[in-house]
């Protein structure tokens, strides 16, 4: 298959695709919605979006064999976003509905939010930019996104969080290592900042901003 | 934190925003899309679009309208009004809603929540829970589940109602006063600080915003998570940022 310019959206059955296509486009960026592993391995950049229940969406990635798909594009460091549920499948388990394993591209575990707490956590919060990032640029610190959720991720690895949000704990509500970045959030309902985030998505898919922080900016 | 969240709601019959009082519709109050750009451009922190003739001719081109909506916002949007099966809310989502908002249905049939939230997630099923306060004859208070856009009269408790929706799997509640609707007297706050004490989801206070010393108390005193107005809005006696600027003033959280 040939590489097309079009970032793939990946279509497993899981909801409503439409808000992040509509900001997909309004960010600039050519995008197709396919579950074609053929078209997703050869696209030169992938959103896993996703809502519903962990254990529904490793059962979709699997029957349309899609988790080896996600594997190698991550090893062939095409860059890739992940929204959501899109963002906790990446880790070793979620503990929402029992314990289901994951996509285990980065050790963790996907909690529930403590009692006490209005759950889900739905509304803008803050996100905090702990560590620099290409993604952030032209976002302020501490910008309102908007989140649904009732899990959150606890990172085996702590570097891999560029942003943080508080909701009784601090969790990630942006992680980032290699050519992936994955947010809590849903930029496609957070206004200017979420659009803003797709289109740096966007040109870090076209090489005009680089896919990561290079290894002399880290910061420990 | 999570902020204080502003909701401008769309009235919507034949195609038009209509202002309602007291739940009956008596003027047009703009064109949807037109509001709905408007409203994501100043700030709304979400949109509800609601049918409020929500009879099955109207059907298509409500879902029309709403995907129409839908391509303006970047923000979260909440629809219903008149869904009653799982079909219904699927269109609804598909059409470019986020949430969805059941009522009537869900009273007649408490099970579509488990089934909606089951399907779609709770975070997609929104209660709206109309509420009209009653006194019986021996004194004693409490608020009534009506259905049928406020017309009918069920005998349920509406804070057990409230409570049970979420048991089944509700992911929000919208809190409707019948007696405040349209008013601009203020919220019911205490229908809103009952229920919001008995249950873990967040409470969307709606009906009888007039001042903006109406939105700070439903924070304050009501315990809400987020005010839903909109005759306010629609012929511009506040602007969500006046609104927001307000709330901010008294030390509530918003995104501005």
């Amino acid at each position: 298959m040939m590489r097309t310019d079009a970032i793939a959206i990946v279509d497993y059955g899981a909801g409503n695709l439409r808000s992040v296509v509509h900001a997909v486009a309004h960010a600039g960026l050519q995008a197709v919605v396919t579950d074609d592993p053929a078209v997703i391995r050869n696209a030169p950049g992938v959103i896993l979006p996703g809502v519903g229940a962990a254990a529904d969406t490793m059962a979709n990635l699997r029957s349309r064999d899609l988790v080896g798909v996600v594997h190698d594009v991550i090893a062939a460091s095409t860059p890739f976003l992940g929204v959501c549920m899109g963002m906790q499948a990446l880790f070793t388990v979620s503990e929402e509905g029992g314990r289901h394993g994951c996509l285990d591209a980065f050790p963790g575990t996907v909690r529930r939010f403590s009692p006490g707490l209005s759950i889900p956590h739905m509304g803008w919060n803050r996100v905090h930019q702990v560590r620099p990032h290409p993604i952030w640029d032209g976002i302020d610190d501490g910008a309102h996104f908007y989140f649904v959720h009732s899990y959150f991720v606890d990172p085996g690895d702590e570097t891999i969080v560029i942003g943080a949000t508080d909701y009784g704990v601090r969790f990630p509500a942006v992680i980032a290592r290699g050519s992936v970045v994955a947010t809590q959030c849903h930029p496609e309902k957070s206004a200017a900042p979420g659009l803003r985030l797709y289109a740096n998505f966007g040109r870090i898919v076209r090489g005009t901003l680089p896919s990561g922080v290079p290894a002399s900016e880290e910061v420990a | 934190m999570l902020t204080k969240r502003v909701i401008p709601c769309l009235d919507v019959a034949r195609g038009r925003v209509v202002r309602g009082v007291k739940f009956s519709a008596d003027k047009d109050a703009g064109d949807p899309i037109e509001l709905a750009r408007r409203y994501n451009a100043e700030g709304a922190d979400e949109l509800v679009f609601y049918d409020i003739t929500a009879s099955h001719e109207g059907r298509g081109l409500f879902l029309d309208l709403l995907e129409q909506c839908a391509r303006e916002l970047f923000i979260p949007l909440c629809a219903g009004g008149g869904l009653a099966t799982v079909d219904d809310l699927h269109a609804t989502l598909r059409s470019g809603a986020d949430k969805t908002s059941i009522n009537s249905a869900a009273v007649r049939t408490p099970d579509l929540i488990n089934d909606g939230a089951r399907r779609f997630g709770s975070q997609c099923i929104v209660l709206s829970i109309d509420a009209l306060r009653t006194v019986e004859p021996d004194g004693r208070r409490w608020w009534q589940v009506h259905v049928n856009g406020g017309r009918k009269a069920t005998g349920i408790d509406a804070v057990a109602w409230a409570v049970e929706g979420v048991q089944r799997g509700a992911g929000e509640l919208v809190l409707n006063s019948i007696d405040a609707d349209g008013t601009r007297e203020g919220y019911d706050l205490d229908l809103l600080r009952t229920v919001s004490s008995r249950v873990e989801v967040p409470v969307v206070a709606s009906g009888g915003a007039g001042t903006l010393a109406h939105f700070t108390e439903a924070f304050d005193l009501g315990n809400a998570h987020a005010v839903l107005a909109a005759s306010v809005f629609h012929y511009g006696v506040f602007s969500v940022p006046q609104v927001k600027g307000h709330l901010r003033a008294h030390g509530l959280p918003v995104r501005l």
